[in-house]
């Protein structure tokens, strides 16, 4: 399919939530990067699991434990596949945020010593700084940030110095804001990382729904990303990581399914994956997951991206038009996704975001889980739209239209 | 509730232009509180003498809802005596907001100022006057 194929009314007709209103007007949600709507084969997975397969899975003999497990491992096929990875790399956790604090607990709690260094960058999400924080301060290492320039993108001068610096152990990184929409050239910066011998974790929460994404091309040791932010359910995370650090790292949550023997003072653990997923996992949620993966597949990520390059190319210049109305963040479309974070004079992102709602368009308002990012910007908050396959152009004009009446009620 | 409705003149003007904003110096309370939800954030800046609220000033960031009510509330409140201002609502600041149908989300925006101005008011008794009013605490945590 190319994109003159790309049938968006096809595409959201699979979204019940597409036809419903709010306030009399027709639903725009422009909130995707906080998390996706469901089409109706992902709802209907996780209802046909609840109706017709339940039961907890591995070590039963009966059918609906062989059915339930049979279709919870092909999710984690079809995640690895999705990614360009092996099924035992594939971790499933609650959420992105779950997987980095997986990694800052197991192989960072080991391999990072007093006086290391952990690099991060400055337009992380909280769930890429809190857990470094936490490492870095029971062990006494130090945090480090790669700053960004007026563009919003990462200043790659700045990346050299501080990877060549002394000490450090741990580069992670968003692949995409999730407030400026850039896009880091992951594969470089992890190259470079690796001929320092530096262990990257990509944190794909914003990326992975938007665009291809192959681990193997980008040689990351960990990625991180959420089901619930490409169209799957809420309650799913995956961590990525490659094979020798997982056969390598302690385990993360000890209990029933992650062990291989049990005795009174010793325990042998899993085989990969299973070593990292103590208890009985989100089963459903995991297998409508599969379902998600199948549905973008169906698509395809090339399309996917292509469109919603237009969409945004759209949509800056159309927000350019507005009188008062500041864009964080580059203009060039080829190194940005869909997420577009503005200011409209001296309205606060909250009445904004109010007086949008009245026209039934959802956007975000406030500081996205990114304060640094916040602060670096100089700004309290900032509106957020951002966009996914579903969205119109015709979307794009009410938000406009919404914006400027916005203008007219606080006489900007 | 209408956005026309909440955006009207008067909130505007309370917004761009506060009433009592700014700090007090020697004032005999400060306290300060934010709605983590938002990040909203308000401080309260009391001088009080003779059991009466001789000036009040706020300062903060947030909202033209958030900020407005801050500043109606510092005119509702000045000059008055501990014992009328400890009795104000939420109704009597929602009502001089003219917003008594703000939506869930949006109505901390309105009352955040009446709960730092509670327990400004409870510091201050438990502080200077030796008492401690537990009745006015409840009432500030319980505004949300």
């Amino acid at each position: 399919m190319n994109v003159k194929e790309f049938d968006v009314e096809k595409i959201r007709n699979d979204f019940p939530i597409l036809k419903r209103s709010i306030r009399d007007k027709p639903l725009i949600y422009l909130d995707n990067a906080a998390t996706t709507q469901k089409p109706k084969q992902v709802i209907d997975a996780l209802i046909r699991y609840y109706e017709y397969h339940n039961a907890n899975i591995h070590r039963a003999a009966h059918t609906l434990s062989e059915e339930s497990t049979k279709a919870y491992e092909d999710a984690r096929e079809k995640v690895a596949k999705f990614i360009n990875a092996d099924k035992e790399e594939i971790i499933f956790v609650r959420n992105a945020t779950e997987a980095i604090n997986l990694v800052a607990y197991t192989w960072a709690r080991v391999n990072i010593k007093e006086g290391d260094r952990i690099v991060i960058t400055e337009f992380e999400h909280h769930s890429n700084i809190v857990p470094w924080q936490l490492l870095a301060k029971e062990k006494g290492a130090l945090l480090e940030y790669i700053r960004i320039d007026d563009e919003g993108m990462l200043i790659i001068d700045d990346l050299h110095n501080l990877i060549s610096k002394n000490n450090v152990k741990m580069l992670s990184f968003s692949q995409m804001s999730n407030v400026l929409g850039s896009i880091a050239p992951a594969r470089e910066i992890i190259k470079y990382a690796h001929e320092h011998n530096i262990t990257t974790l990509l944190d794909g929460a914003q990326s992975v729904p938007h665009m291809p994404v192959d681990v193997k091309e980008l040689d990351c040791d960990f990625m991180a990303f959420s089901a619930h932010k490409m169209l799957g359910p809420t309650g799913v995370g995956v961590l990525y990581a490659k094979r020798s650090y997982l056969e390598s790292m302690p385990p993360f949550l000890g209990g029933g399914d992650m062990i291989k023997e049990v005795h009174k003072y010793d325990t042998r653990w899993n085989d990969l994956p299973w070593k990292y997923e103590a208890g009985t996992p989100n089963i459903a949620d995991v297998i409508s997951f599969g379902s998600a993966i199948d549905y973008l597949l169906e698509v395809g990520m090339e399309n996917i991206h292509n469109y919603e390059q237009r969409l945004t190319k759209y949509a800056l210049e159309k927000l350019s038009s507005i009188k008062g109305l500041e864009i964080y963040g580059t203009f060039d479309v080829k190194k940005r996704g869909g997420i577009v974070s503005f200011n409209l004079g001296d309205i606060h992102p909250h009445d904004l975001a109010t007086i949008l709602d009245e026209d039934g368009i959802a956007i975000r308002s406030g500081h996205h889980c990114a304060q640094p990012l916040m602060d670096k910007l100089n700004v309290a908050a900032t509106s957020r739209a951002s966009f996914y396959l579903y969205n119109t152009k015709e979307e794009i004009d009410a938000l406009v239209n919404s914006l400027e009446r916005a203008r007219m009620i606080f006489r900007i | 509730m209408g956005t026309s409705d909440i955006y009207r003149e008067i909130i505007l003007d309370y917004y761009r232009n506060p009433r009592n904003y700014g700090k007090i110096d020697d004032a005999d309370v400060v306290i300060k509180d934010s709605n983590p939800l938002c990040g909203d954030e308000i401080e309260m800046h009391i001088k009080f003498k003779d059991g009466k609220i001789s000036d009040i000033k706020f300062n903060g960031k947030g909202c033209a809802i958030s900020q407005a009510s801050a500043s109606m509330l510092t005119e509702i409140v000045m000059k008055k005596s501990i014992d009328e201002v400890r009795k104000i609502g939420k109704n009597d600041i929602l009502e001089s907001l003219g917003l008594q149908n703000l939506g869930p989300a949006r109505i901390k925006c309105a009352l955040l100022s009446l709960k730092t101005f509670k327990l400004a008011l409870y510091s201050y008794l438990a502080n200077n006057m030796n008492k401690e009013d537990q009745e006015l605490k409840d009432e500030a945590s319980k505004l949300f």
